[in-house]
């Protein structure tokens, strides 16, 4: 399956990612090469074999709902670039909902 | 220009009642000053796993239970993956592909006429965070509401007019909070809707473009907001124009409906199972367990109380609106069976002053006060008027009736001897009006009665104080 130019630059937009002409290029060669490799998978017969999306446990284990207390304001905020009056600040931005 | 039918079907977001987040143990209360009810898990944080809460799910399925729906006994939680300040780690937990629970059904009323609407699935998902426009270039975000559990309840396009949908809001929302799942509070959120709405030329079988309106988080408006966007859509369409498939917002002050984004911009969410959770497998048990808790649905209590207990209609809708509104009438009628009294003095006087907040109802007076009063009305003991007096005594006492009434000397007085010479008196200080009756005036029997009244305050038995008078003025029997 090849990956087209137009498929990066999608992916890329969705992932908000800016990439020049030349890393387009050569993405959609390395993505190409990758899927193909994978691809190698679909000459194995799995007809009936139900997709399996996890391996590692049979069941999603549950936890009671008790409450516990968060991390405190100056951990929660450690990172952030800005904050505005406890909040995160970020670009302003139009809630789509 | 054809006539159009509109077809709505609702997506609906419902908070479930836990203490704790859907996938970690932070608070989900309410008001909170931003960002105290974070975790590692709810923040997005490198390294954190999310772990489901079992109340959330034994909640979700109990809603989906009610709803008629076939509860799956596997399914997937998938990450709906986009990037928005308001979303930390860049995808929501979410059920796509493999839901848990699946085709329901609402019963909805509009003018009397009974309906049935199709609910294509409900699934679990996380809430994301909010944000707050700040002043100038900043918008400010806030990840209390992160990680909080809701249901989506996703409706059928079987809805043919928005009054139709303003009764399937109101009936869902009525449902979860009777069953104890969602507090319905529009206001902070627990209950939002989407609307998608497209219009076709009446009789025809196939389904025009649809809009998709956001978030409509008032009753008063969800009905305006379709109305106005099935005019739009009439419109465009009467001018030979083409519905674009659009998401669309709802302005209550201009009272129109504007773009949010179009078809092209639509997201493109590439889900895929969760990776950090495994299957979720729900065994029947719990879906048992559920199914007990909602022996009665609010619609079976409205039909069980009109054929049963003889209320009418609208009495029945009323007490099955609120949970507690049926603990507090079936409490009173046990303790005095006369169900049709006991649903009057409910529906006229208690819940005048009964003020509700979520799935909590706080009542005037308690349902053995009730009771007690009905009681000493239908033994005639107190008349209707004086138990309205009692009544408004007990409020927010734990005063009994019985004794507000001893206290008061209200009794109703049936003393022939004592009444009758109240009433000669009265007789004897009206002569020209006793003289004018006499003589046939016999309407007058009234103003007698009501001096007689008046003078005991109200506590003259009626009916004996009027056989009383047509005695004494005797004459002419009354017409």
């Amino acid at each position: 399956m090849k990956i087209t130019t137009a498929a990066v630059l999608h992916v890329a937009k969705l992932a908000r990612l800016e990439l020049d002409d030349a890393e387009v290029v050569s993405l959609a060669r390395d993505l190409t090469e990758i899927i193909e490799y994978i691809d190698e998978l679909s000459t194995v017969p799995t007809e009936g074999v139900p997709p399996t999306a996890h391996i590692t446990v049979e069941q999603l284990p549950t936890r009671d709902d008790e409450v516990s207390i968060g991390l405190d304001h100056d951990t929660v905020f450690a990172e952030a670039p800005r904050e505005n009056e406890g909040g995160f600040a970020v670009p302003s931005f139009v809630d789509e909902g | 220009m054809p006539e159009y039918e509109p077809v709505i079907g609702l997506e609906v977001h419902a908070q479930l009642l836990t203490r704790s987040k859907l996938f970690c143990p932070c608070s989900t209360e309410f008001g909170k000053s931003p960002n105290s009810n974070v975790c590692p898990v709810c923040l997005g944080l490198p390294g954190s796993l999310p772990v489901l809460n079992a109340k959330a799910l034994r909640l979700a399925v109990r809603a989906a239970t009610a709803l008629g729906c076939t509860i799956q006994s596997r399914s997937i939680f998938a990450r709906k993956n986009y990037f928005y300040p308001d979303l930390p780690k860049g995808y929501q937990i979410s059920q796509y592909e493999e839901p848990f629970s699946t085709r329901g059904k609402l019963d909805i009323r509009v003018d009397g006429v009974e309906r049935t609407a199709g609910i294509t699935r409900v699934h679990m998902e996380e809430d994301a965070g909010k944000n707050v426009h700040g002043v100038g270039g900043d918008s400010s975000v806030d990840l209390n509401r992160a990680g909080v559990p809701l249901i989506e309840i996703v409706g059928d396009p079987d809805l043919r007019s928005s009054a139709e949908a303003a009764a399937y809001l109101k009936t869902l929302r009525d449902l979860l909070i009777f069953i104890g799942v969602n507090d319905g509070n529009l206001e902070e959120g627990s209950f939002r809707c989407d609307a998608n709405v497209s219009i076709r030329p009446k009789g025809s079988e196939e389904l025009g473009t649809r809009t998709e309106l956001k978030n409509i988080n008032s009753f008063r408006f969800v009905q305006r907001a379709i109305d106005v966007e099935i005019a739009r859509q009439g419109a465009i369409l009467d001018a030979g124009g083409k519905i674009d498939q659009q998401t669309r917002s709802y302005d209550p002050d201009t009272n129109k409906t504007a773009t949010l984004r179009s078809k092209e911009d639509a997201h493109d969410y590439r889900y895929f199972p969760e990776p950090d959770l495994p299957p979720l497998v729900i065994d029947d048990d719990l879906v048992r367990s559920e199914r007990a808790k909602i022996a009665k649905l609010p619609q079976e209590l409205r039909a069980e109380y009109v054929a049963e207990l003889g209320l009418s209609e609208q009495a029945a809708v009323t007490l099955t609106q609120h949970p507690e509104y049926v603990r507090f009438f079936d409490e009173a009628r046990q303790l005095f069976p006369e169900p049709v009294k006991i649903a009057n003095w409910v529906l006229t006087e208690v819940l005048r002053d009964t003020h509700v907040r979520g799935l909590s109802a706080e009542f005037p007076v308690s349902p053995e006060q009730v009771a007690e009063l009905v009681r000493l009305v239908s033994g005639g003991e107190i008349s209707g008027k004086q138990a309205k007096v009692v009544f408004s005594l007990i409020q927010g006492t734990s005063k009994s009736p019985g004794a507000v009434v001893e206290e008061r000397g209200m009794r109703v007085v049936s003393d022939e001897g004592e009444l009758e010479a109240l009433c000669s008196g009265i007789v004897r200080a009206n002569e020209k009006q006793a003289a004018m009756y006499r003589a046939g005036k016999t309407g007058l029997l009234g103003y007698f009665v009501g001096q007689a009244m008046k003078k005991t305050g109200g506590s003259a038995n009626p009916k004996l104080v009027n056989q009383i008078f047509q005695r004494i003025l005797g004459g002419s029997e009354p017409a």
